[in-house]
């Protein structure tokens, strides 16, 4: 670490104390045996397994599938705290959805000079087919998993919006539920806030976002890439918690006017499509035409109103790392207050002043790829080796536009249960946001992931972090 | 000029197609100077699915197979009444960005010989006299000629080549355009050729816009700006964007297509 700064612990003051928030859950702690504790480490994993609650992780050749390692010390916020993130995330939601209807219609945000037309000229994730498109309600990014972390008592940041596909959202209620089987006194003794409604509230907010071609209740349905997708667990188990079906590509097609999905009694309609598969494959009409996943003509479906895909396509516009340095100013312009949630400074190496900047710093920034996301790709100077530093200077020097820099933060740290007891690690966190005509819903809490490496800042599952319940305490 | 337009085009399949659709961009629409006054799209052996404005506002219908069909025909006809505006569309409407029609599209992308096409161009003011000098420019470089079988080829192969049909005169015009600084489009539609009545395809066309006159056409084909004889359909930013007809279906026979078209006061 070469923060000045001392790390925030969530759980202890530097003398050691507890802090309110964990005030009971260290009292409960302190009179549990260790090795009870490690036996039900053990049983966590084991239900785990047994759930077959999976990931794939992308580069590992010799597992396809891996388990999140789950640690049984939950990150806890308290009540006011909560309602300090919900309000500033609610904001930014709503900012965000206000900025894509205005990218896909007149621009104004550009004619006003608030962010230069490149940004979107050059981004990959703007498809010119969502021009003019309105989708039901205006609501672009149904749902949104925005990445947050925490350098002290007040202070958190936005790390990323994820408005494209945030996943992950079944590791928070499978970690809620494995804690409740394990530990049911503990939840007797301290309230926390429920999470187990987010699958009715997903299916609400999302037939609540109905085409204009909906009559009567409208139908839901997930549409995975398959069972190769590192995903597909989640996928499924989405699906089924919202009673929803679960389809791929080759079971739907184009039928009187809208997509329907072949069951039993022939074709039936879709009103509204969750889907986790990406843009580019999602036609084949429209987009790739080598895509094997998608739905020829849903995007001509979509635009006469027969359908409502979720999230929209062209969302991802607002994913990409250099449009997030100027969320401040796209939240300021959208809803005409100062941003609530802070943003990490952000040096867009696409400006000669900063690139100068990044390049005479690398060692002390975290480097990103504008277009990259899953942890893939970025540089963190403090933890990297000479070379690799140098090999990222070699490709930032090519390609500056391709990059953003960040200081490193002092991410905060919680407790996890380790051989030698507990032992402080870095933590984010991921709330979920449902967003329809009918208002924003965010369940309290999310997936709080964790570094597992003494040190490391690194917490995408991917990169082989694990995660955490995560508790808001009731008032 | 009053036009009547008759557009037949037919498949053939060899196996009977389990299921496929068809997106079309056949559906011209009334603006200044051109009045649709009569329209019809009619299907055999398949049916309409639905039909949408898209980002360009071109009228879109989506059509589907009627299952297990190894016939479509799909017959356009009506009249559309055109007054010559020397090729002038005017300001540049709707949402679409200017900046988006200087996109290099996979078949509009600048390579070596495009940049020797446009060092070679010979010098001329800024705007109408450049764009019209680049017209006849691509033309003496690339005459027209059916010869070249080929579909689909990007503007760079088409230099290559050295000869080419509307769709080819287009694209290079379209690339060249766009690397010298203009917003450029595509435009597909129908041109009434003199003396004859039978057209052996749709024609195509570019546009590019300039700084204070907006959108004029340019048919580097005939070395013109359309007048009263053509009848604009569909626009995008290349021939992928503005096409007739993009179609997708399952099956493994052979596709068959016949055209009848005819242009006529």
């Amino acid at each position: 670490m070469v923060d000045k700064k001392p790390t925030f612990d969530e759980m202890n003051r530097a003398d050691g104390s507890p802090r309110d928030t964990y005030a009971r859950y260290s009292q409960w702690l302190e009179n549990q045996d260790t090795a009870r504790l490690n036996a039900k480490s053990a049983e966590a994993e084991a239900l785990f397994r047994l759930t077959g609650i999976t990931f794939n992780v992308y580069g590992m050749e010799e597992a396809d599938e891996r388990l999140i390692p789950f640690d049984l010390v939950p990150r806890i916020i308290s009540a006011n705290e909560w309602r300090t993130l919900a309000k500033g995330i609610e904001q930014r939601v709503r900012a965000l959805n206000a900025f894509l209807y205005d990218i896909y219609h007149n621009q104004e945000i550009i004619r006003a000079g608030r962010l230069p037309a490149e940004m979107i000229a050059n981004n990959e994730a703007f498809l010119p087919q969502m021009i003019g498109v309105a989708p039901p309600g205006n609501v672009y990014t149904h749902i949104v998993g925005t990445d947050l972390v925490r350098t002290g008592p007040d202070e958190f940041f936005v790390l990323e919006d994820n408005a494209r596909t945030p996943s992950g959202v079944s590791y928070m209620l499978e970690n809620r539920e494995t804690m409740l089987h394990m530990f049911p006194e503990l939840f007797s003794q301290i309230k926390v806030q429920p999470v187990s409604q987010y699958p009715r509230a997903l299916r609400r907010s999302l037939r609540a976002c109905a085409p204009p071609a909906c009559t009567g209740m409208p139908t839901v349905a997930v549409l995975t890439p398959g069972i190769h997708n590192s995903a597909y667990y989640e996928h499924a188990f989405l699906a089924d918690q919202m009673d929803a079906e679960l389809v791929e590509g080759h079971d739907l097609r184009v039928v009187d006017g809208r997509v329907a999905m072949r069951t039993t009694n022939g074709y039936e309609p879709i009103d509204v499509l969750y889907r986790r598969v990406d843009d580019d494959f999602l036609d084949p009409l429209n987009f790739n035409p080598d895509s094997m996943l998608g739905v020829p003509g849903i995007m001509d479906i979509y635009r006469a109103g027969g359908i409502t895909i979720a999230n929209a396509p062209g969302t991802g516009i607002s994913d990409d790392k250099a449009i997030y340095s100027y969320m401040p100013d796209i939240v300021e312009f959208y809803t005409g207050e100062k941003a609530l949630l802070k943003n990490v400074p952000t040096w867009r190496c696409s400006e000669p002043e900063a690139l100068k900047y990044v390049l005479d710093n690398l060692p002390e920034l975290v480097v990103k790829e504008v277009h990259g996301s899953g942890g893939y790709g970025m540089l963190v100077g403090p933890a990297a080796s000479k070379k690799e530093i140098e090999d990222f200077r070699a490709k930032l020097i090519a390609k500056p536009a391709g990059y953003i820099a960040q200081p490193t933060l002092a991410l905060s740290t919680v407790p996890i249960l380790t051989e030698a007891g507990l032992a402080p690690r870095h933590v984010d966190l991921r709330p979920y946001v449902l967003v329809s005509p009918d208002g924003i819903d965010i369940t309290p809490g999310g997936l709080t992931r964790v570094a597992l490496n003494e040190g490391s800042l690194i917490v995408n599952s991917s990169q082989g972090g694990g995660t955490k319940d995560t508790w808001v305490l009731e008032e | 000029m009053r036009l009547r337009i008759s557009h037949v085009t037919s498949y053939t399949y060899e196996e009977p197609v389990p299921y496929g659709l068809q997106q079309l961009r056949l559906r011209p629409k009334s603006r200044p100077n051109q009045t649709v006054l009569d329209w019809k799209i009619e299907i055999e052996g398949g049916k309409l699915e639905v039909g949408y404005e898209d980002e360009h506002a071109n009228n879109v219908d989506l059509i589907s197979f009627h299952r297990g069909e190894t016939d479509l025909t799909v017959r356009c006809s009506g009249e559309v009444e055109v007054t010559d505006a020397h090729g002038i569309i005017g300001p540049h409407q709707g949402f679409v960005p200017l900046w988006l029609f200087q996109r290099q599209t996979t078949l509009t992308q600048v390579g070596p010989e495009m940049q020797k096409l446009v060092d070679a161009l010979p010098k001329a003011d800024q705007g109408l006299p450049q764009l019209h000098a680049l017209m006849n420019h691509v033309l003496d470089s690339i005459p027209y000629s059916t010869d070249q079988t080929a579909t689909d080829l990007s503007a760079e192969m088409v230099i290559y080549a050295g000869q080419g049909v509307c769709q080819d005169h287009t694209h290079v015009f379209l690339a060249a355009a766009r690397a010298l600084g203009y917003p450029a489009r595509y435009v597909s539609g129908y041109l009434m050729m003199e003396g004859q009545t039978e057209q052996n395809a749709s024609h195509a066309w570019a546009e590019a816009h300039v700084q204070g006159i907006g959108w004029v056409g340019f048919d580097v084909s005939n070395a013109i700006s359309p007048d009263d004889r053509y009848v604009r359909v569909a626009t995008g930013l290349d021939y992928g964007g503005a096409a007739p007809v993009q179609g997708l279906h399952f099956g493994q026979g052979r596709e068959q297509m016949q055209v009848a078209l005819q242009v006529q006061q």
